[in-house]
């Protein structure tokens, strides 16, 4: 059993949740800009100690099961993250880019799908891997170099990590035109962050579906910087969440170190997609607490003290101040939560650390559905090339032994001859 | 009957969206205008707006949701308006519709066409007259597909919406009003293999898509000359099929090349060396290539000059037969 299918055995059944009204899009001159513009604050429901602040429009209709769900996910996530980054330092993995600081924002907007919708990821999204049930290592063997992708994607309805930056927008913008020309009631997330804002397609994703009402939200993950370049540097935009006016979607704008704001945030986009409402676009402002990824050395633009300071803004200290003030989170339930985070690295661990690479032949069994004859051929000939550096190894291996054999033989002789001598 | 190439492929489209509903046909000004070139004519009439729909005008959209499509269940076919507006969706080509089943290692399927209009020949302005089928054919993942005829404008197209893999349609714009007296629906051989247009003795002309008609007509030319040219339309430049050439130019001993693509790394390098590996000992002559020329396409009035004609086509010939 994988992380998130245990987690997500433990989710209440959500039929019966709250369904936004069925909305028909107004035309162009009728939509009306105010109504798509990003409040001026963030939506926040937690503050950093964990005291909550109850906000009129988004009512946090998670129960106690799915808080400590929630909170669960997080710590597994942090401590699997951490066991990437060790696998990365010990060559284990290529490289990695972790999701360190962004527990919040991936796993309760996961936590917000519904069992039948679909979460397109770019390569940071583990957190919300692990609440859609995929295996972790699954994802990391794109890491090691083992095969480019391991999960089944119709399984967890979570997409192949998407490395080319905001593609995947497009891809879950097409899923749900697919949704909403079969009146299916599936809703798509996909995440990219605030330097995919920058990007083509992120934008021709959200024009696409402005206008054919598609069920999805697109979801930003602002974490401060691209790599190195910090988001003054990346837009002259008032908020990330301002580019959604201008494709007539709702801009909205979330604490995305906080779990409850950012599920409610995320949970009323989704249900009114479903609805028929149409897409909306929601900035996460969180904060990229590691490198971007392990070849990265983030000393070279920013400082200790913008560390620190974000640092009093984590998401799982957060969410874990007001479970301890709710009487929800006890010390044997967290330590329960940090011993099963560690099992499930472990378990990550064991699964990546020396895995062999796989067949060399299988690099021709999934080009194309259709028989392919010049593929076969050059099937043909790195399969006699590996027999062949099969038969020199063996060959080499042979002659070793002969070697040595022929060694102890010189050895055996020249201590006869010594006793010879002697 | 007398039908068009655009006829032939439109009848494809139909055919396929009344056997298969979950054919989708979509792209800029596919709907209502039925497309710039007609291609498209009344399919939206027919099968309403949801199964052939105007998108808005970018193309890396239009590939980017055929993808989304396709991973929900749809059968969708793009249409890039012309060769030089494919250029946007380059990164979803390659990046994603080429390698996504392969990533998936085969669990996700993209049984999506994407129809471009290509090639030169009408007078157009720039960016309306190119020839990227090199791209497509050095991007594992694609299967590339072109008819030279209106019977297999019909086949190929209904070949490529039935295939489970994602498939460049490269249809010869110049050749959109080229008629032909058939009955619909036809029936062809499978992509796979390429079709002798024309027998002969001397030498093997390989062509493609608009090339298909010049090289018939350089073969009735070369006739007159005493020459017997054996015209091999290709059909499919992935995969190629070697053993047609290959067989020809084994009785030929001699190998013309013709694309109006440039020259340099275009199918006829390919060609060329696919012949040179499998028929080293029958050659009478180095293979040659009648292509456009390594520029950017001509304006239109200097075009004459630029795309490969009968008279190139000979001069090859001519070159070929004096080994």
């Amino acid at each position: 059993m994988g992380i998130g299918e245990a987690i997500r055995l433990g989710r209440p059944d959500r039929e019966g949740g709250h369904v936004a009204e069925d909305v028909t899009a107004p035309t162009n001159g009728e939509r009306d800009p105010a109504g798509l513009l990003p409040p001026a604050e963030p939506v926040r429901l937690l503050a950093p100690d964990g005291t909550f602040h109850a906000h009129d429009d988004y009512p946090v209709e998670l129960s106690d099961e799915d808080l400590l769900g929630i909170h669960r996910a997080m710590v597994i996530t942090r401590r699997v993250d951490r066991e990437a980054i060790n696998l990365q330092r010990q060559g284990q993995l290529g490289v990695y880019a972790s999701c360190h600081g962004q527990e919040a924002a991936q796993v309760a907007s996961a936590w917000a799908l519904d069992e039948a919708d679909w979460a397109f990821p770019s390569y940071r999204e583990l957190g919300a891997a692990v609440v859609r049930g995929v295996d972790p290592a699954d994802l990391l063997h794109l890491f090691r170099g083992t095969w480019l992708s391991n999960h089944d994607p119709y399984e967890h309805r979570f997409a192949l990590l998407s490395i080319p930056i905001g593609t995947q927008a497009l891809h879950a913008t097409g899923f749900a035109m697919g949704a909403r020309f079969d009146d299916n009631p599936v809703v798509t997330i996909v995440y990219f962050g605030d330097g995919g804002t920058s990007e083509g397609d992120p934008h021709e994703a959200m024009t696409f579906a402005g206008v054919m009402q598609a069920p999805v939200v697109f979801f930003v993950q602002n974490n401060q910087y691209a790599i190195s370049v910090p988001l003054a540097k990346q837009t002259a935009a008032p908020t990330l969440a301002h580019k959604a006016v201008g494709y007539g979607l709702p801009g909205l704008r979330c604490d995305g170190n906080d779990p409850l704001a950012t599920y409610a945030v995320t949970r009323r986009a989704v249900q009114q997609a479903r609805a028929g409402a149409g897409p909306a676009l929601i900035e996460a402002l969180t904060y990229r607490m590691e490198a971007h990824t392990t070849s990265d050395d983030p000393t070279r633009y920013r400082t200790e003290e913008e560390l620190e300071e974000a640092a009093r803004t984590d998401p799982i200290l957060r969410l874990r101040n007001h479970l301890r003030r709710l009487d929800l989170l006890d010390d044997a339930t967290e330590a329960g939560f940090e011993q099963e985070a560690a099992e499930r690295a472990g378990q990550v661990r064991d699964a990546i650390y020396d895995a062999p690479h796989g067949d060399p032949l299988e690099l021709f069994d999934h080009v194309y559905v259709a028989d392919r004859g010049d593929l076969a051929a050059q099937r043909a000939q790195l399969q006699a090339e590996v027999a062949g550096q099969a038969g020199e190894a063996e060959a080499a291996a042979q002659a070793g032994e002969a070697e040595a054999a022929a060694q102890a033989g010189r050895s055996e002789a020249a201590a006869q001859a010594d006793g010879g001598d002697a | 009957m007398t039908v068009t190439l655009a006829q032939a492929i439109n009848r494809a489209l139909t055919d396929a969206m009344e056997t298969d509903d979950r054919v989708l046909v979509f792209g800029e000004d596919v709907g209502r205008l039925g497309g710039v070139f007609r291609v498209t004519d009344g399919l939206q009439a027919r099968f309403g707006d949801q199964r052939c729909f105007d998108t808005p005008l970018a193309e890396s959209g239009i590939i980017g949701t055929a993808i989304g499509l396709a991973m929900y269940g749809y059968r969708p076919v793009a249409e890039m308006q012309f060769d030089g507006f494919t250029y946007p969706a380059f990164e979803q080509i390659v990046s994603h519709l080429a390698k996504l089943r392969n990533r998936s290692r085969g669990t996700v399927r993209l049984p999506v066409t994407v129809r471009i209009p290509y090639g030169g020949g009408i007078g157009a302005v720039e960016h309306h007259s190119e020839s990227p089928e090199s791209y497509w054919v050095h991007t594992a993942g694609l299967t590339v597909v072109t008819p030279g005829t209106p019977d297999d404008g019909y086949a190929l197209t209904r070949e490529a919406i039935a295939s489970d893999d994602p498939v460049i349609l490269l249809e010869p714009k110049r050749r959109y009003w080229m008629k032909a007296d058939i009955e619909l629906p036809v029936t062809a051989p499978p992509h796979t293999q390429a079709i002798v247009r024309r027998s002969g003795e001397d030498v093997t002309v390989v062509c493609y898509g608009p090339m298909v008609r010049t090289a018939l007509d350089a073969a009735a030319a070369a006739a007159e000359e005493g020459w017997s040219l054996e015209v091999v339309d290709l059909r499919s430049l992935s995969p190629l099929d070697t053993d047609t050439v290959v067989a020809s130019v084994q009785r030929t001993g001699r190998c013309v090349v013709v694309h109006e693509a440039p020259r340099t790394l275009g199918m006829g390098a390919e060609v060329a060396a696919r012949v040179q590996e499998a028929a080293f000992y029958h050659l009478e002559a180095p293979v040659l290539r009648a292509t456009g020329f390594d520029t950017p396409y001509p304006p239109a009035k200097l075009e004459g000059y630029w795309l490969p004609d009968v008279d190139r086509i000979l001069d090859l010939v001519e070159r070929v037969l004096a080994y």
